[in-house]
């Protein structure tokens, strides 16, 4: 395991391990609070599993009060807390820590209004992204943001990490579909945050939370927008002689006023890997893939196929496929859904990455990616949400090669930092967590970084919840709200004044 | 009068924050000065002019983003990407007639404010589209969240808790919205309605159908003369108002498909693209609440509620004597005018969503009235202190717009 420093544990906590048990188990009875090892080994890692800790012990609770007792209790006595929702997530953000509690939320797992006439669902936390749109697809409602993991990631996850998934350039992340939330703070207060109607009130601590990545509270219930399934999709398969063609075609569906559902582009190694996984009959002699997915009523996706068919044949497509029905529609995707596992397939381990960067970026990135895979001696195929500018590259390893997985890591280290450069960002919807924690000053400059702390500080003063996640440095918040001023005259006489 | 400071780049801006906070001076932040009339009043030395943090910087239409000056007239934007076929899709409000500005305001003002249009309920709010922002806190400190890209996770989503601060976190001086593509035609079905609980029902089916309505508005009867449409004018009935956006088959296909869906409540008329776009306007503008601007004492009240009880919103303005509204956001927004005799009337119409949920806002009123109820929703307890802290942690000093969502707490 490469050298990822965390906060050191608190031997205080450690030694005082059974009372906090028992003191915790007088909040949730029975077999609610685990602390056996063995018991315990199934939360010590989450989607990014090359990292493994056990944590002090975990907390399953299954009522709000029980969930606001105990962050009560571990804020009294200075312990930490890590929030914990399906453990899908692939940034770490759920790695245990030592001296902390895991306060797993798995059982908050009920549905509990579905509200036709407002369009919204409240549910419990731990409730399964796909479990909200099985509730109400039997009226023809669904619930948008679809991330791949949506079978067994929980909506309270998906509010940690504002979760995306690959439709959002129409439909939306998760905090562009969410109505309301009940939150317990640190303190042990539970709040509620705006409901069914369509704009919170006050600070938009909805927004704020949603990608807080479980360092601000824990969300207990959620409300989420439902939308009408549209009445139709369809998807064209067009492969490209470079992904410059393929990026310039993106760009001109969308300057031509078209929002695809979906727009995926893959890569010639991801495309290799994808079709020898699954052989649906993605063409090999292309340099890129591109799935337009359009959606609504037929006579717009017929409308919107011609469209976008001219413009694909405009911009150098060597093949264009046109799903006749269902079955090749879910074809066309079937590649792209296993790329992951297609990829996996052929290396013993791979690393997901990522970026998002400007559309026009794609091609230099691509090529910068190419150049480090050189470098690094290790391959990587590509998938691009090309919609939005979300980039994933997989990078292939094998993490029983000594120094494979450190070559891998600085590999990822340097995609990323070539998409700050790019214009981009460190990650579109996975999270910072452990995994781009000390890669955040390569975006952020320290009073960016000071700023978001002081957030964190407005939620949770003693720095209990989550610590080690997102933040690359901690300070104290005694430290952090000090104030460096220097009084007198205006400094500035050439400012016009009035 | 207070003294003005009008920085002339993001530099000079933060200069003259420091110079605040180190002085502990109370700064009252204006671009263009159209919306200063909203939220309780602010007690300020001196004003915060950011109008010269104007421009437009970067405007790249393929990858939809635009990056402009804080103070950038709103409509030097929608001209710009109205050249490109393009537009800010959450339709921000020109509420110059209603406030008697004038001018419709900067783009840093819709974003501070929250404020979008009719498409809403479909395409998002103000700050659904506002990606990235640079600006200076309370402290003083320039510091910058967000990005010129669509999807991003890369620390805490400030931007979201940007807008709809109304000035109090931060003065921002750069912002980055995304743009979308201006739909290729609408069409508007009008709804003869008898009732604002009618109108919610057939919101509500109109909504379980395929018809994507990307506005949904009910105008009772007494407001239908103040339209500049002649079918929506000389209607003689009240109106339930779906727009249809899109291409030009999908709209007729949907239009009809919802003609049918909603037939059963009234009789349906058809308004083309051309008059379809001004009574979206109108809506839009609560420009038909802004016909009598030579009677500034009566009150405005922004109400957001569950779309499926505006109706209930609408039954409590209706027991004030002289009280008129409408309904938009398929029933989720109701504006209500009040005359301002008319006292009590907060607590009526609190009263009507608090089993439901929703809050209520004063959009326009005098100054002492302002300074008397409460402008936002009041919050529970243990809200309103993590909203004071979250202040605090931006603006510890409390010296940008002081006071002007909440009174500041004791000890501050």
């Amino acid at each position: 395991m490469s050298s990822l420093k965390m906060p050191a544990p608190d031997s205080a906590v450690l030694e005082r391990r059974s009372e906090i048990v028992a003191a915790l188990r007088a909040i949730v009875p029975g077999e609610g609070v685990i602390e056996q090892s063995r018991e315990m080994r199934v939360f010590e890692t989450d989607g990014l599993s090359a990292y493994r800790q056990l944590p002090l012990c975990v907390v399953l609770p299954q009522a709000t009060a029980q969930v606001s007792a105990c962050l009560k209790y571990c804020n009294d006595n200075a312990i930490r807390v890590v929030p914990r929702g399906a453990g899908t997530g692939l940034s770490g953000g759920a790695l245990p820590l030592s001296d902390a509690v895991l306060l797993g939320m798995g059982k908050f797992n009920r549905i509990l209004d579905i509200d036709y006439d407002n369009r919204a669902c409240v549910v419990q936390p731990g409730v399964t992204n796909l479990a909200i749109t099985r509730a109400v697809e039997s009226e023809g409602f669904y619930y948008a943001p679809d991330p791949s993991s949506q079978i067994a990631c929980s909506i309270g996850g998906n509010v940690a990490e504002n979760s995306g998934g690959v439709h959002c350039l129409k439909y939306g992340l998760t905090t562009n579909n969410l109505l309301g939330l009940e939150m317990v703070l640190i303190s042990g207060e539970v709040v509620r945050i705006g409901g069914k109607h369509l704009d919170a009130e006050g600070y938009d601590l909805l927004g704020l939370m949603t990608g807080s990545e479980g360092l601000l509270g824990v969300v207990t219930e959620v409300t989420v927008r439902i939308l009408k399934r549209p009445e139709t999709a369809r998807a064209l398969l067009v492969g490209f002689p470079s992904s410059e063609d393929a990026g310039q075609c993106v760009a001109d569906i969308i300057s031509a006023g078209i929002i695809a559902g979906g727009m995926e582009m893959m890569d010639r190694p991801a495309i290799k890997a994808a079709e020898d996984f699954v052989q649906v009959g993605y063409p090999l002699d292309v340099e890129a893939l591109l799935i337009v997915e359009l959606d609504g009523p037929a006579i717009e996706v017929d409308h919107l196929i011609e469209r976008v068919s001219d413009i694909a044949r405009a911009n150098k497509a060597q093949s264009i496929r046109v799903s006749q029905d269902e079955d090749e529609r879910l074809a066309f995707w079937a590649g792209r859904k296993a790329a992951f596992p297609a990829v996996g397939r052929i290396s013993p381990d791979y690393i997901c990455m990522d970026g998002t960067i400007p559309r026009k970026a794609l091609p230099a990135v691509l090529a910068g990616i190419a150049e480090l895979s050189d470098k690094y001696d290790l391959r990587c195929a590509n998938v691009f949400h090309a919609g939005d500018g979300n980039l994933h590259p997989l990078i292939l390893f094998d993490a029983n090669k000594p120094g494979e997985l450190e070559r891998a890591e600085g590999f990822g280290a340097d995609i990323l930092r070539l998409c700050v450069k790019s214009g981009g960002v460190l990650t579109g919807e996975h999270g910072v967590g452990i995994e781009k924690r000390d890669l955040m000053p390569e975006v952020f400059t320290e009073a960016d970084l000071a700023q978001q702390q002081r957030v964190k500080c407005a939620f949770d003063s003693g720095g209990l919840l989550n610590p080690g996640k997102v933040f690359p440095v901690l300070h104290r918040c005694a430290e952090l709200g000090r104030m460096h001023v220097s009084g007198g005259r205006l400094p500035f006489p050439d400012i016009p004044r009035f | 009068m207070a003294d003005t400071a009008r920085p002339s780049n993001a530099e000079d801006l933060q200069q003259v924050i420091a110079w605040a906070a180190g002085t502990k001076t109370a700064l009252e932040l204006i671009g263009s000065g159209s919306k200063r009339g909203i939220g309780r009043p602010v007690k300020a030395a001196m004003v915060l002019d950011l109008s010269q943090l104007c421009g437009i910087d970067a405007y790249e239409p393929e990858e939809l983003v635009l990056t402009a000056g804080a103070a950038t007239p709103l409509s030097e934007i929608e001209a710009l990407v109205a050249q490109r076929n393009q537009m800010l899709a959450f339709e921000p409000p020109h509420l110059d007639t209603l406030l008697g500005s004038s001018g419709a305001g900067t783009l840093g003002g819709i974003i501070a404010g929250n404020l979008s249009g009719p498409r809403r309920p479909k395409a998002g709010a103000a700050r659904d589209h506002f990606l990235g922002f640079s600006g200076v806190s309370g402290r003083g400190e320039t510091f910058k969240s967000g990005s010129r890209v669509m999807k991003n996770v890369t620390g805490y989503d400030l931007p979201k808790l940007l807008a709809g601060s109304w000035g109090t976190l931060a003065a921002l001086s750069s912002l980055t919205v995304k743009v979308l593509p201006v739909p290729e035609t609408e069409v508007t079905l009008a709804v003869a309605t008898a009732s604002p609980e009618a109108a919610c029902q057939m919101m509500s089916v109109a909504m379980r159908g395929n018809a994507e309505a990307s506005g949904a508005a009910y105008v009772p009867e007494m407001l239908t003369p103040a339209s500049s449409v002649q079918a929506v004018a000389g209607a003689g009935h009240g109106l339930t108002l779906f727009r249809i956006e899109g291409f030009a088959p999908s709209v007729s296909y949907r239009a009809e498909a919802l003609t049918g869906a909603v037939s059963a409540f009234g009789e349906v008329a058809s308004l083309a693209e051309a008059d379809s776009r001004i009574v979206w306007r109108e809506i839009r503008d609560v420009a038909l609440l802004a016909d009598r601007p030579q009677r500034p004492q009566r009150s405005l009240w922004r109400v957001s509620v569950p779309p499926a009880t505006g109706h209930l919103v609408m039954a409590a303005m209706t027991g004030i004597g002289g009280a008129r509204g409408f309904m938009d956001w398929t029933g989720g927004l109701v504006w209500v005018e009040v005359p301002d005799e008319a006292h009590g009337f907060t607590e009526v119409i609190r009263a009507s969503f608090a089993g439901s949920g929703g809050h209520a806002t004063l959009i326009r009123a005098p100054e002492e009235m302002r300074a008397a109820l409460a402008v936002f929703e009041p919050q529970p307890r243990a809200l309103a202190e993590l909203s004071a802290r979250v202040k605090a942690a931006f603006d510890p000093l409390g010296i940008l717009n002081p006071g002007r969502m909440y009174p500041r707490p004791e000890g501050l």
